[in-house]
């Protein structure tokens, strides 16, 4: 297949994959089956594109092909046929079918949403559910995504698959009355996706930015399909405006960067002039949530020229609001840290202190590094050396290791 | 679909009147299917075949308040997220209780 035709192909599956499937999901109810003939429809695509041409307007033409497909099927398994039919039959009782935009598929897709981030599957598997069915992703890349063997990744998704389909989780949008303990779910699940590529967890890279976009790329869609809902809108911004940073966070020898030392003339103006609109609107019209709060203090960041104009006693603010909503020992480091900032080191070290022994808080070299940077910066050396061999002890990343190893042979120096 | 719902814990948290009430709605809601409030545990006997074919009885088993068993309700819903709303409006899902929602296998 010619170069150019492939690439395209390729671009609409990416775009159109999990609207077929949401589609397909809804008309059928079987997760399974949509997925078979969603493939089906795309190899058929395939076969005859490069033949025929890519037809104008090719979700309908995959939708037309799926649908098929699954009707073949049902008509050789007339059992399964007569399931279906009454799980339709009850789906419709459930919510109406909503009617088709002229010609184009129906976007379902908030549905799918809501199923892979449902509260009775495990939180660990909505994430990679959501990379599989909403971005398209396949389990060979999910698995990679997640750094686990692509036999762990399927079997996982195939226990997720059937608990859908065993214990009848649906596929519905909840009541606005239920959004507010249901959409929480869903924005975790894509920011667990994006924290994952943005900061792995372990590897060579400290930005895995395909898994980034892919986190952006859904929040973008589900801004779209839910523009009324402020979190939504703080979730994207949040994720622009961090990944507005990505190239400034490493260094030419790999190692991270930190905020305060990062060249901002890298910052990516684009993302960041997407990201600040949409923390007004997160902002406005009612007390924020916490992605909106953590999106106001990145923006605080983008605006500053540098870090000492940076509007600090502003940020603790933000953090006090952030651990109001929701309360966590690792709020508190952060802001200990934006404490540090304002009132002087040895005020934030004395709020690290107080952390001293969370559990949460174990384990994470995020703390000993913090307090390590502090005691630096306050020249109490052997110390700072202390606590930047135990973050050392922890890290994961090797752009993370490597900037700690870094600090520690500084602080060693003096 | 049919689900169970396994009510954990003592219910005292909850007064008869509200048990009544419950019952009441998943009756004139069309769903009932079955279900039963079990007499308290101290009245339990637990039996099991050894392993030379014998039979065993004894008294008990006695577990923590919270995790007894005290009773439950098969319904039949459309889905999931209908079942755990019957769930969460049972008493038995309050005051440390906890209900535990499992689909009913149905053979055809």
């Amino acid at each position: 297949m010619p170069g150019d035709i492939r690439a395209s192909v390729e671009a609409i599956f990416r775009e159109e994959r999990g609207r077929l499937l949401a589609a397909l999901v809804r008309r059928f109810g079987d997760l399974d089956m949509a997925e078979e003939v969603t493939s089906e429809a795309i190899e058929a695509a395939l076969l005859r594109w490069p033949i025929d041409g890519v037809p104008a307007s090719p979700g309908a033409w995959l939708m037309t092909t799926a649908r098929r497909r699954a009707v073949d099927r049902l008509r050789r398994d007339k059992a399964y046929a007569a399931r279906l039919a009454l799980l339709q039959v009850e789906a419709d009782r459930a919510a109406p079918a909503a009617p088709e935009a002229d010609g184009g598929l129906p976007d379902e897709r908030l549905r799918l949403f809501f199923t892979c981030a449902h509260p009775a599957l495990p939180e660990a598997d909505r994430g990679a559910l959501t990379l599989r069915y909403l971005a398209g992703l396949t389990t060979v890349e999910v698995a990679r995504a997640y750094l686990v063997p692509v036999e762990t990744m399927a079997k996982r998704l195939v226990r997720a698959k059937k608990k859908i389909s065993g214990a009848r989780i649906p596929f519905r949008v909840p009541e606005p009355h239920e959004l507010p303990s249901r959409l929480p779910g869903v924005l975790q699940a894509i920011y667990s996706i994006f924290t994952e590529g943005y900061a792995a967890s372990a590897g060579p890279d400290l930005v895995r930015h395909d898994l980034a976009e892919e986190a952006l790329r859904l929040g973008r869609i589900l801004r779209r399909l839910l523009p009324a809902e402020r979190e939504v809108a703080g979730l994207l911004a949040l994720m622009l405006l961090t990944h507005a940073r990505r190239d400034a966070r490493t260094g030419p020898d790999g190692g991270l960067i930190l905020l305060e030392d990062q060249d901002r003339s890298q910052w990516d103006r684009v993302m960041i002039d997407e990201g600040e609109p949409l923390v007004v609107t997160a902002l406005t019209g009612g007390p924020p949530g916490p992605y909106g709060v953590q999106a106001a203090i990145a923006a605080l960041h983008s605006t500053a020229a540098d870090v000492t104009s940076t509007d600090w006693p502003q940020i603790v603010l933000l953090y006090d609001v952030l651990r109001s909503l929701t309360p966590s020992p690792v709020v508190d480091l952060n802001r200990a840290v934006a404490v540090a900032m304002r009132d002087g080191e040895e005020a934030g070290l004395a709020l690290l202190d107080g952390l001293a022994g969370e559990p949460q808080l174990r384990g994470l070299h995020v703390y000993p590094a913090a307090r390590a940077e502090l005691l630096r910066r306050l020249g109490r050396f052997p110390e700072a050396a202390e606590a930047f061999r135990e973050a050392l002890g922890l890290a994961g990343s090797d752009p993370e290791r490597l900037h700690l190893r870094q600090r520690l042979s500084e602080v060693e120096g003096h | 679909m049919k689900y169970m719902l396994l009510i954990h814990g003592s219910g005292d948290g909850c007064t008869p009147q509200e048990w009544m009430d419950y019952d009441k709605s998943v009756r004139e809601a069309g769903i009932f299917v079955s279900g039963e409030s079990l007499a308290e545990q101290a009245l339990a006997t637990s039996v099991t075949i050894g392993e030379s074919g014998e039979r065993v009885v004894t008294d008990g088993p006695y577990a923590e308040a919270r995790e007894v068993l005290g009773g439950f309700y098969v319904i039949d819903v459309p889905d999931l997220d209908a079942a755990t709303d019957w769930a969460a409006r049972c008493p038995g899902a309050r005051d440390g209780g906890s209900m535990v929602v499992r689909p009913v296998v149905e053979y055809a």
